[in-house]
């Protein structure tokens, strides 16, 4: 998802009986559903996993600014351009809300802005695929923001609070997003044929990518039953997956759109959408850097945090200037 | 050298005469800043109409180790409470 | 050097002169937020940290909302049915009437402060008499901007006294940032003769008047922040006019890429 294959223990995990009584007690709160707040005591396993899943969300949202904003300037009318500055706006307040979600564990965010400019730390996948075309940004507000939905709701309710309140503002937040996706999709679907072309080229090119977002089959995810255990992850990756495939084939037929899987077909038995092998070769080589915009995009967070620089120094040197000057004054009784 | 600008956080008072509440965290460089950042960051939906910057450190929390002691003995005192007085109907509201 | 004032481009509509000095205001008052608001929208996902990004798109919304009612107004006023969407995509280099400081590149951030700061200075004098327009048309709008520009004014003002006062660095990118873009500045409050006309009628305050008051407190605040007023500058005009320098052509070309492509589309 926005964090795909967040390392955890890579052990089994323990039972109760096995777990020395702090933390015992500590899966116990988990257990009856209370919330771990920063300063309670948490098994430095359970703060390292979250810092690398918060960290990992936070990056995905600054990273995944790049691909719709590069649309900005371009967009069709003052209307679209007001949205979309607004949307990719609201990328970065999640980014902010989850940084100082992941600050609360003990990471500051100048660290994890120069690992992930250091190409040290992981954003999700699909923030690698271009936006070519307009269609690309409905398509984009459709799936990957429909997907990534799916994924948070069920984070609000997580174990650890401030990861539990940012989700809570992010998904309020987000639901303008996935909407004007679709909106916009509608609108080209009933324009001229070239536009409704662009749309399906649009859908063909981020239909697999979404899907892939929902990380590795169930089978393949090594670290997930740790963090089930922990309630830092809800449902398991197929279901998720699942549940967003049943989910988005009705709106494809509404559109008028086809999605470009020969095997998506109805299943009576289980309830649900089959669908087709999934490209998994792909996912794991646009992981490891080797995606068709890897290299753009930490390109363009290396110099944003690079060119910046002296701007985040200038502000901090002025107010250190200002403190100087105020502890020189002469105390007046 | 890079220094990082400081943690605040904010509290903001919404539309509605309720108290200020804590809506988040942000990094500012100084407290003016820190209310405008706040009014960009927080208030971006209508949230609110009045801002409060404190910052992080300088937050004073209770521990969570006395949350039994600090909180529990108040479990008891349930006569605190309106419902635990039964007042007949046909005395009123009260 | 002062290109000829004569403004052949304008198209001039069928309601006599004062309709045409109306509509040319407004296309001026128009075409500065939606040039500024075309820059900044550039940099949401680049800037220097998270609030920063934030903070600067929101001004870059409020351009943009002020574009569409000056530019939708603009239309009503031309009378042949234009939008805002129309005057903003299907207008070309020559008959856009934003001062030049605006479309003025910004390579770094620096840059991208100081003609925000300039421009939000001046823009906020300007708005405040605007509410005083003989035009209530202009004052519904002016109303309405002037409390979203006085943030943007106090906002860039915070930033360029810190960061001219800041490090030596950010004191150095600041003062050649100013220093390069020094020659836009007059432009915005010398007059030129439809400015005149529109004074005369009422619709603009008087731009002398409003030059004295900008420049002066310019000079404080550049004062507060430790940066030097450039002298002996050769000051250029005529972006108001529509005679701009080279990269509003490229501006405009990616802005109005796709209208061009597709023209009639709904969106």
């Amino acid at each position: 998802m926005y964090a795909q294959m967040v390392k955890s223990t890579g052990q089994p995990v323990k039972t109760l009986d096995e777990m020395d009584p702090l933390e015992r007690a500590f899966q116990e709160r988990i257990n009856a559903n209370e919330m771990i707040e920063p300063k309670d005591f948490m098994p430095d396993s359970y703060r390292q996993t979250l810092i690398r899943q918060i960290s990992q969300h936070a990056n995905s949202e600054i990273v995944g600014q790049l691909p719709e904003g590069n649309w900005i300037t371009r967009a069709p009318t003052l209307e679209r351009k007001a949205i979309l500055l607004a949307k990719v706006q609201d990328e970065a307040g999640h980014g902010l809300y989850l940084y100082c979600a992941a600050e609360t564990l003990g990471i500051s965010r100048e660290e994890m802005s120069q690992k992930l400019v250091d190409g040290k730390a992981r954003y999700s996948s699909i923030f690698n695929y271009p936006t070519l075309t307009w269609a690309d940004i409905g398509a984009v507000g459709w799936l990957v923001d429909g997907a990534a939905i799916i994924n948070q709701v069920p984070l609000q309710r997580c174990s650890y609070g401030p990861y539990s309140r940012a989700m809570v503002r992010i998904c309020k937040e987000e639901s303008f997003h996935q909407r004007q996706g679709y909106a916009m999709l509608q609108t080209l679907c009933t324009g001229t044929d070239e536009q409704k072309a662009m749309v399906q080229d649009a859908v063909n090119r981020w239909w697999w990518p979404s899907i892939m977002m929902f990380g590795p089959p169930d089978q393949e995810s090594v670290h997930s039953a740790q963090s089930e255990a922990w309630k830092i992850k809800l449902y398991s990756n197929d279901e998720l997956r699942q549940k967003f495939v049943n989910q988005c084939v009705p709106q494809a037929d509404h559109l008028g759109i086809s999605l470009p899987d020969p095997d998506l077909k109805w299943n009576e038995e289980t309830g649900n959408y089959d669908f087709g092998e999934i490209n998994w070769d792909e996912f794991y080589s646009v992981l490891q850097g080797n995606g068709p915009c890897n290299n753009e995009r930490l390109g363009a967070r290396r110099k944003a945090w690079e060119d910046g620089r002296w701007f985040r120094d200038g502000l901090a040197a002025h107010q250190a200037k200002q403190d100087d000057a105020a502890r020189k004054m002469p105390k007046v009784a | 050298m890079s220094k990082e600008w400081p943690l605040w956080e904010i509290f903001v008072r919404g539309q509605h005469g309720l108290s200020h509440r804590h809506v988040g965290s942000l990094h500012a460089p100084d407290a003016e800043l820190a209310i405008k950042n706040a009014r960009d960051v927080y208030t971006r939906r209508r949230e609110g109409l009045s801002i409060w910057a404190v910052r992080s450190r300088d937050v004073v929390a209770s521990a969570p180790l006395d949350r039994g002691k600090l909180f529990d003995p108040a479990n008891s005192k349930i006569y605190r409470h309106p419902e635990f007085f039964s007042i007949p109907e046909e005395v009123g509201p009260m | 050097m002062r290109p000829s004032q004569t403004d052949n481009t304008l198209t001039t509509s069928a309601d006599g002169p004062d309709t045409d000095v109306l509509f040319c205001a407004l296309l001026r008052l128009g075409d500065n937020c939606l040039i500024l608001a075309q820059q900044i929208g550039k940099w949401c996902g680049h800037a220097p940290d998270l609030e920063e990004d934030i903070a600067l798109a929101n001004v870059g919304l409020d351009l943009i909302g002020q574009t569409q009612m000056w530019l939708n107004y603009a239309g009503e006023v031309e009378g042949k049915g234009r939008s805002a969407d129309d005057l903003a995509f299907f207008r070309d280099t020559r008959e856009f009437r934003n001062a030049l400081l605006v479309e003025q590149r910004d390579e770094d951030y620096g840059g991208t402060i100081m003609r925000q700061f300039l421009f939000d200075l001046w823009h906020f004098n300007l708005l405040q008499h605007l509410c005083q327009s003989s035009d209530s048309g202009i004052q519904e709008i002016a109303a309405k901007a002037v409390k979203e520009v006085a943030y943007h004014a106090d906002r860039s003002t915070d930033l360029v006294i810190r960061l001219g006062d800041g490090s030596d660095e950010s004191h150095r990118k600041m003062q050649d940032a100013l220093d390069s873009i020094w020659f836009c500045v007059e432009e915005l409050h010398s007059p030129d003769r439809m400015d005149e006309a529109a004074t005369d009628l009422g619709m603009l305050p008087d731009l002398v008047k409003i030059g004295v008051d900008f420049r002066g407190q310019l000079s404080n605040i550049l004062a507060k922040a430790n940066l030097t007023e450039p002298s002996d500058v050769a000051m250029r005009h005529g972006g108001k006019s529509g005679l701009h320098g080279e990269g509003l052509g490229y501006l405009l070309a990616e802005m109005q890429s796709l209208q061009r492509i597709h023209p009639g589309a709904q969106w």
